[in-house]
């Protein structure tokens, strides 16, 4: 065996994801139990400020909005995702329609909101048909608001929630299911026991692939979102640019980093053996390497 | 067998409408004359201002460029290095790097953007283009690594094994064995880490500074002041040229590796 290099090449990593990436995620754990200095940044004195300001209803409020956005846009990008990945998977053409999936994957996402801005905005598309065919005499207030958010995330995520679930029903034998049908299973009961249990792989990344992001949600509610609508993302930015209380930011950001661990490891527990063929997934999918 | 499929092909065409529409809409208008989303007569003038009226915006497309060439060009080469020393060998770091390096794949954006301005502010590091390069080149490196290794995964050790015993030094094995053999999935990192770098936007928008606009900021700052035809024109210039850049490198990659 050949002296161990192993070190040598892996070093610039290790430094650079340390530096860059794990000092700065303990410096944010850090600065949520110090002291707010008066104009942003903080002093070096243990406090407990930063999670006390916590425990007040307007924020448990914020973390509820949070949390119930994201499962609704979850559940029902999954449940446009299932059966276009199913009707993909099963097409002639799967190649060609896939490109179809990726392309708006591939578009900016900050015009792929601006689109809806532009569709639904007061002085949108919408309206001004609505406006010009008579229907109403001034517009309608479409955007700045739960569904608005709710609207733009799925848009946004539904590309990464089809993909794996297209590798999944793809790999499945379909024949299967015309085995239950032969005998006597309903359409429902085919779905629900044979088709489902057998891609329970690719919907479980479906849903992490969805959920992660949209906990994380910060520019659609800045740009689409109202009063009701504000997320964990949303309040972060606010104490750390326009109030500057940075304590309260890092908890804030401690919490958020917190459920989004809750999720993935519930995910992780779904889904045991299947980190490694998750991980491909993920470099798969953003590559989009599916369609070569 | 038609029959059968009509409720997910129903839902199919639901999706792929709910996918062009808006995209449509934009790129329909971005043709119109007036100011407004309500048609009033084909023009060519947002074109026209975009691509002759419009330096800072060119500056900020100048900006992206320039951050993701050398933001992907270090995390290309960082991730390979790393791939090569975590997939072959084992030493006593290796768990650590593997799980931190994991980490900002599921670590939420606004998590890293706060953390990364935290981070800079602390040790007085100005925010600049500088700063935004850190942020990309640190982004990018998990996927590179996952997509190099995925690359390794595919051709067995004895290869390796077999330039050493017949008397390569590691260096040579390096530049001669293993980079040749990885190249599919190195150039696969790259175009990745440029790809994520000209997109992002929630980390740059906390640690850029002054004068340190990209496109995306660019186009989020034309966002706050309202519907604008110019970032019509934007989105199609953007559209077309990722789909014309999509469908070249694949052709580039299937001449090159098949």
């Amino acid at each position: 065996m050949k002296k161990n290099y192993g070190p040598v090449y892996s070093l610039p990593l290790g430094l650079w994801i340390t530096i860059f990436f794990i000092v700065p995620t303990c410096i944010i754990f850090i600065y949520s139990f110090l002291t707010k200095a008066t104009y942003g940044g903080v002093q070096w004195q243990f406090s407990l400020e930063g999670y006390k300001a916590l425990a007040n209803t307007s924020f448990i409020n914020v973390v509820w909005i949070t949390v119930y956005i994201s499962v609704i846009s979850t559940f029902l990008t999954v449940l446009f995702a299932i059966p276009t990945a199913y009707y993909i998977a099963r097409n002639k053409h799967k190649n060609q329609l896939l490109l179809l999936v990726i392309i708006p994957f591939w578009t900016n996402f900050l015009i792929r909101v601006y689109a809806w801005i532009a569709i639904l905005g007061n002085n949108g598309f919408v309206n001004n048909i609505l406006v010009k065919l008579g229907v109403i005499d001034t517009y309608i207030q479409f955007l700045y608001n739960q569904y608005a958010v709710i609207l733009v995330i799925i848009y946004t995520y539904l590309p990464y929630a089809i993909l794996p679930l297209y590798s999944s029903i793809e790999k499945f034998d379909f024949s299967l299911l015309e085995a239950a049908r032969d005998l006597g299973a309903t359409k429902a009961q085919a779905f629900f026991k044979v088709l489902l249990p057998n891609i329970k792989g690719g919907l479980a990344t479906s849903i992490l692939f969805t959920f992660i992001p949209a906990l994380g949600s910060y520019v659609i509610p800045m740009l689409v979102g109202g009063k009701d609508s504000m997320m964990l993302g949303n309040i972060i930015s606010r104490e750390l640019t326009t109030t500057r209380n940075w304590p309260l930011a890092s908890s804030i950001s401690v919490v958020l980093t917190v459920i989004t661990m809750i999720g993935v490891l519930l995910f992780l527990k779904l889904n045991k053996n299947n980190l490694e063929s998750i991980k491909k997934l993920v470099v798969r999918e953003k590559a989009g390497e599916e369609s070569i | 067998m038609k029959e059968k499929h009509r409720f997910s092909f129903t839902m199919f065409i639901l999706t792929m409408i709910f996918f062009y529409l808006p995209i449509a809409v934009l790129i329909i208008f971005s043709f119109n004359e007036g100011k407004t989303m309500a048609w009033s007569g084909f023009s060519l003038k947002w074109y026209q201002k975009l691509f002759f009226e419009s330096e800072e915006l060119w500056k900020a497309v100048f900006n992206s460029v320039i951050i993701a060439i050398f933001s992907s060009l270090v995390s290309t080469a960082i991730g390979t290095l790393g791939a090569i020393g975590m997939y072959w060998y084992r030493f006593r770091s290796k768990k650590y790097i593997q799980v931190a390096s994991y980490l900002p794949l599921i670590m939420p954006e606004i998590i890293m953007g706060v953390s990364l301005l935290i981070f800079f502010v602390m040790f007085k590091i100005p925010l600049s283009l500088l700063t935004i390069f850190i942020a990309h080149t640190t982004v990018s490196i998990p996927y590179v690594l996952f997509i190099v290794m995925a690359r390794l995964e595919e051709f067995d050790y004895s290869i390796i094994e077999a330039a050493y015993d017949l008397g390569a030094k590691e260096i040579d094995t390096l530049f001669k064995v293993i980079l040749p053999i990885s190249m599919p999935g190195i150039i696969s990192g790259f175009l990745m880490a440029v790809t994520l770098s000209l997109d992002d936007f929630v980390i740059t928008f906390f640690v850029s500074g002054p004068g340190s606009s990209t496109l995306p900021l660019y186009i989020n700052s034309m966002i706050r002041f309202g519907v604008s035809p110019i970032i019509n024109a934007v989105s199609v210039v953007l559209i077309a040229s990722t789909i014309l850049l999509a469908v070249s490198t694949r052709r580039f990659y299937k001449y090159m590796f098949s």
